[in-house]
């Protein structure tokens, strides 16, 4: 029985002869090697087993001659045993490996944001058209102090007002979303370049991941957050200082827990000069920060951080688990300027399949209980909440800042953007699309100035979609939609949901 | 009929605790005397600073500015448990002597100057350093040189857990420390680059090492002058003699550490050394099914 597989292919590539203009173009776009050209017939002979439905071949036929289909292939029913869990079964019976997958939770758990509805102004306390009024989307991320003390000085007659309380610094950004961490060796560099650009003219911010800081990227630092995570790649003090904050990476909702395995075959020459390790060797970043094992420990890395950097903001990455509200009030304690909460959808450049569909909650309940914990004990102004991890549009953005997140981080819709059609095969490294790759035949199909201008566009489009959302509810900044449980009314959840998100149902008002 | 928000809004987030607020702002400690700097004196290149009672903000900014007015030496006096003393500190040819114990997490992100601990040194030293030296004429305590990638460090006598973790080599960065006594569990874990050193002095007999030694290592290298049993070993990696390239390798970096903690080093070398490495530089390579 050796080297047979029970796998079928989950999809099918067909080829229509009467169109093909036996160009070879598929054969050529294809990272994985579906099509191979027969040289006796010219036609493409497609192996549908290495597909993932990505469309790159689709996309660049000439003659639109190519057709992927779902595999039609019948399995003998079992609401329990899914087809999907038989071939897992199988792949790991010829293996004995853990099952890898990239992006984010695809399993159909419930998604809170699709049952939370927002409100609108009608008649009374009329809504704001924001085409032709101010909407404030401008953010200041970053510690706020407890109380503002004003001094008056003397001015030629009179006197003015000056700020006498001594502000910590903070991040201003001109929509409330920003870029979530993804590595230069997860993602190639041509993303990391087209992520660069945007955020400089989006005026937002990019996070480098924990894959170090290419040193094309050094004119963008004032956009750029540096992240320092357990393997601390490429983390030295001009790194540190390169960008305008630090990011401790603890955890990903992708994986939380999890550390990270970047395999030994995405170290290429430039990656391992970025990240400081020999091309070839595997990346490993262990689960923890060994340096970590208390809140007293991180804080000690905040404030050795802010020591190495002159007192930039420091945002701290979690995962969100069933404890994120006491863990997110340790974390502002240890002295976090940001509290970013990656969700269990969030996205990955590989994790193992087990963790990534099972572990962690959903975001919508972190940000509700963590925005609530930080109230409650009167520390909510000493850290911003980012909120990440399966974030799709601008109505998602609106639903987690009323649910009290003071941003959205976004990562798989970026990627999206630049061509990412969800494959969920960013672990194998030959993603068609240039995107998840270092192989430079790859990477390049990637224009840094191209990618840049549809990310702008993205943020653009959200960002006008934010303020009709503000304008429709009759508020014109964002401040003032922050943390406002009332603008939400579930459909379709169930009670306590309903307490932990502090919102009514819909049909219920004031 | 309709709850409202007062009953809605129950969320079940534990115990809310008010009361003295831990993430205070940095300079404002109970008991420190907050921005009053150390009293200094100049000498030459040299300038020495009174670190009694000052806040260790205070203290590091002193620093810097001592280098930055062009101090060669800067010597502290009465260090107390101030920590980060050197971190991100950047420069060649510059040296600061510390008299009295530092805080955790001594020349963290360091790179270039000299550091000099005349007595012990606790916790987290040389974290992610990139370049310089550092030599502890004491002990010194857990994490020691954690994802350090570059410069040297040196302890005169025994170290805690976890020291060395993760250290890592790239090109000519390559970061080795020096261990004059004991080390404990967990030395060299996760170790993908770099040369960790353990001389075992005084040990009297008992374990020069504790367990896990190399636990998941896959790169760099481990020399070890005494016995290593099988049981305190990571199952990542094995033992093997050094070969002649390494031998005058260790006795190159023991003549270094011996020099600066006035050893004899020929009398160091007298024991023979084993080398700890790893089989592979891919440990979970076969791992996953792709």
């Amino acid at each position: 029985m050796a080297e047979v597989t029970f796998t079928r292919p989950e999809f099918r590539v067909r080829i229509d002869k009467e169109l093909c203009q036996q160009c070879g173009r598929c054969a050529h776009q294809c990272g994985w090697g579906v099509h191979k050209m027969d040289e006796e017939t010219g036609y493409p002979v497609p192996d549908s087993s290495k597909c993932g439905a990505c469309h790159r071949c689709v996309t660049f036929c000439p003659a639109q001659a190519i057709l992927v289909e779902k595999n039609p292939l019948a399995y003998k029913h079992s609401d329990s045993f899914s087809p999907d869990l038989r071939k897992a079964v199988w792949r790991q019976a010829e293996t004995g490996g853990v099952l890898l997958a990239g992006m984010g939770n695809d399993k159909p758990y419930l998604r809170i944001f699709d049952h939370l509805l927002l409100d609108a102004c009608q008649v009374t306390n009329p809504s704001i058209d924001p085409l032709r009024e101010p909407m404030e989307l401008r953010t200041f991320l970053g510690r706020k102090p407890d109380k503002i003390e004003v001094e008056y000085v003397p001015d030629g007659n009179g006197s003015k007002p000056k700020l006498k309380t001594e502000m910590d610094r903070l991040l201003q950004i001109e929509t409330p979303i920003v870029f979530g961490g993804m590595s230069y060796g997860s993602v190639s560099l041509n993303v990391h370049r087209s992520l660069a650009m945007a955020a400089k003219e989006l005026g937002t911010l990019m996070n480098t991941g924990e894959g170090g800081l290419h040193a094309d990227l050094q004119p963008y630092q004032d956009n750029i957050v540096v992240q320092c995570a357990s393997g601390r790649f490429g983390v030295h003090a001009d790194y540190l200082n390169a960008g305008c904050a630090v990011e401790i990476k603890i955890g990903q909702g992708a994986k939380p827990g999890i550390g990270g395995h970047l395999p030994g075959e995405k170290i290429n020459e430039e990656v391992s000069v970025t990240r400081m390790i020999p091309q070839g060797t595997d990346a490993l970043s262990p689960a923890p920060h060994h340096d970590i094992y208390s809140i007293e420990d991180l804080r000690q890395l905040i404030y050795a951080l802010k020591e190495a950097t002159g007192y930039k903001p420091v945002s701290v990455k979690i995962a969100a688990v069933h404890n994120v509200a006491a863990i997110a009030s340790g974390v502002v304690r240890a002295g976090a300027d940001i509290v970013y909460l990656d969700g269990f959808r969030g996205g990955t450049g590989a994790a193992p399949t087990v963790i990534r569909d099972h572990v962690g909650i959903p975001i919508e309940l972190a940000i509700s209980v963590v925005d609530q914990r930080l109230r409650d004990e009167g520390i909510r102004n000493r850290a911003s909440v980012i909120a990440a991890g399966g974030i799709r549009s601008s109505a998602d953005v609106a639903k987690a800042i009323a649910l009290g997140a003071d941003a959205c981080a976004i990562g798989s819709a970026l990627l999206v953007a630049l061509g990412c059609h969800l494959c969920q095969k960013c672990h194998t490294g030959s993603c068609s699309w240039g995107i998840c790759t270092q192989k430079p035949e790859l990477t390049r199909r990637l224009d840094p100035e191209w990618g840049a201008e549809r990310i702008v566009n993205l943020v653009t489009a959200w960002s006008h979609e934010l303020a009709e959302i503000l304008g429709a509810l009759g508020v014109n900044a964002v401040e003032s939609l922050r943390g406002s449980h009332e603008r939400l009314r579930s459909l379709g959840l169930d009670q306590q949901t309903q307490e932990i998100l502090g919102v009514k149902p819909a049909g219920i008002g004031h | 009929m309709s709850p409202d928000s007062a009953t809605i809004r129950r969320v079940p987030t534990g115990p809310a605790r008010r009361g003295p607020i831990g993430a205070e702002p940095a300079r404002k400690v109970a008991g420190q005397p907050g921005t009053d700097k150390g009293a200094v004196t100049h000498e030459g290149s040299e300038a020495r600073i009174d670190a009694r009672g000052i806040y260790y903000k205070t203290l590091n900014e002193q620093i810097r500015e001592e280098m930055l007015n062009g101090a060669q030496t800067v010597i502290l006096e009465n260090v107390n448990g101030q920590r980060y003393i050197g971190g991100g500190l950047s420069g060649e040819d510059v040296r600061v002597v510390i008299n009295g114990v530092p805080g955790n997490d001594l020349a963290t992100f360091m790179t270039g100057p000299t550091l000099i601990v005349n007595e012990n040194a606790q916790d987290g030293v040389a974290n992610t350093m990139n370049r310089g030296l550092v030599v502890i004429n004491g002990d010194a305590g857990d994490v020691l040189g954690y994802g350090m990638r570059g410069g040297r460090l040196y302890v005169r006598g025994d170290v805690g857990y976890r020291v060395g973790i993760h250290m890592k080599a790239y090109e000519d960065q390559r970061p080795a420390m020096v261990i004059g006594g004991k080390a404990r569990d967990f030395f060299g874990e996760y170790m993908a680059g770099g040369e960790l050193v353990l001389l075992g002095l005084g040990s009297d007999g008992k374990d020069i090492v504790g367990s896990y030694l190399g636990t998941g290592m896959h790169g760099g290298v481990i020399y070890v002058r005494g016995e290593v049993a099988e049981h305190q070993l990571g199952k990542e990696v094995s033992i093997a003699p050094l070969s002649a390239a390494e031998q005058s390798r260790v006795a190159e970096l023991v003549g270094d550490f011996a020099g600066w903690m006035g050893l004899d080093a020929g009398e160091i070398l007298e024991r023979p050394f084993i080398k700890i490495f790893p089989y592979t530089h891919r440990p979970y390579g076969k791992l996953y099914a792709y």
